[in-house]
């Protein structure tokens, strides 16, 4: 109301060059994957992808081994996930909803855990799996992500379950219902946000890891897709189109899962794990 | 801790209630259940974190006490060395470059994330809806951003011959970056990481500020307004003191993130040039797995952790704190 035209149009200018700079990358990938090579090899920048192409796609996609490693990263990430959903569900109801002794320790401990440098911890999980013979295994992945993001899924779960007044679950065990039926019948679909909103970030945590595989799986049909595509442009010499393709096929599933359950997620981890 | 059975009974049995006894309900046995409950409930979870993250850590200890290299490693010998690892790490040279390196490195990513991510937040705050949705949209895109495929984009930004970047600036008049090779030297590579780094973090830093600001009361900005605070007097007065525990927390949490961060500096240019970007878990990983001493990359790891924990150690002891607080309040 009493600002000047100035004091209206620089907050707006900023924030539109800002969202330019934050969209940028993410338009150059998609559009350096959708133009010829010979618009990508250019002396000016071709700002429009004006000859669409899939060809860089399809090289992506036919590279040895993609399908199986996609297979992979989308095998370990929701098994990861899903166990990490399971056990934290039943974890955090305990944390929440039960009064005992040792609480605080493992609510502490879940804390720690949460911090835990698995970047620098990827020298003894070596040692460990190979000792296991396990090596070039789909297994120890699945458990050490599931791992990676148990912690804050527990944590985070915490507050939504603590979000589910205790009365309606008291009133159902009025009604005849065991404390499990009550849980399962009452708490559980309320709990369903929530737990969507938390598995976001496992997924994004699993789908992205990359020391741990770097590590542990050599074997080129073994591994997961952040592997394949930290080694594709050096398999694939400059070739950004297909290079771009392969980090598009990459990111997507998780912008559109981001665009769908960002909303919930910002406001649970705020107000779970992280709350201030 | 004991699994007491009573409790794996009550979980278990109304749905089986097979033959012989009896299900328990609630009353008699219950009591006894409940206490039970709480820990069956956390068994899978503690059970997992022991074996996946305890064991690790207990195994990293030891680790770091062995001389365990190419050797050992085939022929499984344990060759215990004392405190040998930790006395070579600590009296080379480049331990300490790279420590200073990292904490140089974490420092001026966590204040750019810090006072850029605020400064948008309060930027949203102040924008018209459409403006704040187009900004927050952006935004959400580059947070989602999987962080090896930004990496590989940033590359190609980045590209000496064809990327934007380079395009950008011999546009703008600085011809002799026409070709210029980021990667060659270690600033201007730690310039691209900073750079990546920065934009994928200010997104989280961003978002959480301008949804934390939206619960501040607004009589509180109209009683500021009133004495004739300015904007700054308006922040450092009543957002910053409202919002002590979100900067707190914030700032733990970048501090944690930038100082892990593996992906970025490692798929830029593996630490290079000439190892002069490796900061300490590039450089456990280079020691350990890379040049295959293991003891060593075991005692830098550990070493890492501790400088880690020194950096947060105010806000974890402020954190063990308050929980303390919370549950004497129950």
């Amino acid at each position: 109301m009493k600002h000047s035209l100035a004091g209206r149009v620089w907050p707006n200018a900023t924030a539109a060059v800002l969202a330019l700079g934050f969209l940028f990358p993410v338009y150059w990938m998609f559009n350096t994957a959708f133009k010829p090579t010979r618009d990508i090899i250019t002396e000016d920048p071709v700002w429009f992808p004006v000859h669409g192409t899939l060809e860089h796609f399809a090289t992506a996609v036919h590279a040895p081994d993609f399908w199986i490693l996609a297979g992979n990263s989308v095998l370990v990430t929701v098994l990861a996930v899903g166990l990490s959903l399971v056990i934290a569900l039943c974890g955090a109801f305990a944390l929440t909803r039960m009064r005992f002794r040792g609480r605080k320790g493992i609510l502490l401990t879940f804390m720690v855990a949460q911090m835990a440098p698995w970047e620098v911890m990827v020298i003894s999980i070596y040692l460990i799996v190979r000792d296991a013979d396990l090596l070039n295994s789909l297994l120890p992945l699945t458990c050490f992500y599931m791992l990676m993001v148990l912690p804050f899924t527990l944590l985070t779960l915490r507050g939504y379950v603590a979000a589910v007044p205790k009365e309606l679950e008291e009133s159902a065990m009025v009604d005849g219902c065991s404390r499990r039926q009550a849980f399962l019948k009452v708490v559980f679909p309320l709990l369903a946000p929530g737990l969507m909103a938390t598995s976001l970030f496992g997924f994004i945590t699993a789908w992205n890891e990359f020391p741990l595989v770097l590590v542990l799986n050599k074997e080129p049909a073994m591994g997961t897709l952040p592997l394949w595509l930290s080694q594709f442009q050096t398999r694939f010499g400059d070739d950004w189109g297909a290079t771009m393709a392969a980090a598009s096929i990459f990111a997507v599933p998780i912008l559109v899962l981001f665009l769908f359950l960002q909303r919930k997620a910002v406001g649970g981890l705020t107000s779970g794990a992280v709350k201030g | 801790m004991a699994v007491q059975p009573d409790g794996a009974v009550e979980q278990t049995a109304p749905r089986t209630g097979k033959g012989g006894a009896p299900p328990t309900r609630r009353g008699g046995g219950s009591r006894r259940a409940v206490r039970g409950a709480p820990y069956l409930l956390l068994l899978p979870a503690m059970l997992a974190t022991a074996v996946f993250l305890g064991w690790p850590m207990v195994r990293n200890l030891l680790l770091s006490f062995q001389n365990l290299n190419m050797k050992e490693l085939i022929q499984h010998l344990t060759d215990w060395r004392g405190i040998g690892n930790y006395q070579e790490v600590l009296g080379s040279e480049q331990f300490w470059r790279v420590t200073l390196r990292t904490l140089v490195f974490t420092a001026v990513n966590v204040v750019l994330i810090m006072v850029l991510g605020v400064l948008i937040g309060l930027l949203l705050a102040r924008l018209g809806t459409k403006m704040r949705l187009t900004l927050s949209a952006a935004l959400v895109l580059a947070w989602a951003m999987p962080v090896i495929a930004a990496t590989t984009v940033f590359q190609w930004l980045f590209d000496s011959r064809y990327g934007v970047v380079n395009w950008l600036l011999d546009r703008l008049g600085q011809h002799g970056m026409a070709h210029y090779d980021w990667v060659g030297s270690q600033l201007s590579t730690f310039f691209v990481i900073t750079v990546l780094i920065v934009w994928q973090s200010l997104p989280f830093v961003a978002l959480n500020l301008y949804a934390a600001t939206t619960t501040i009361p607004r009589e509180l900005y109209e009683a500021a307004r009133m004495d004739g605070a300015g904007s700054w007097r308006v922040f450092t007065s009543v957002t910053f003191p409202f919002l002590k525990p979100f900067f707190l927390a914030t700032t733990f949490l970048e501090v944690i993130w930038v100082f892990k961060a593996f992906p970025q500096i490692f798929a830029i240019n593996e630490g290079g040039p000439d190892r002069l970007t490796e900061t300490l878990p590039i450089y456990a990983f280079t020691e350990g797995v890379g040049n295959l001493h293991f003891g060593m990359g075991a005692a830098i790891s550990l070493l890492t952790i501790v400088v880690l924990l020194a950096m947060t150690a105010y806000y974890l002891r402020l954190t063990v704190t308050r929980e303390q607080q919370e549950e004497n309040e129950l």
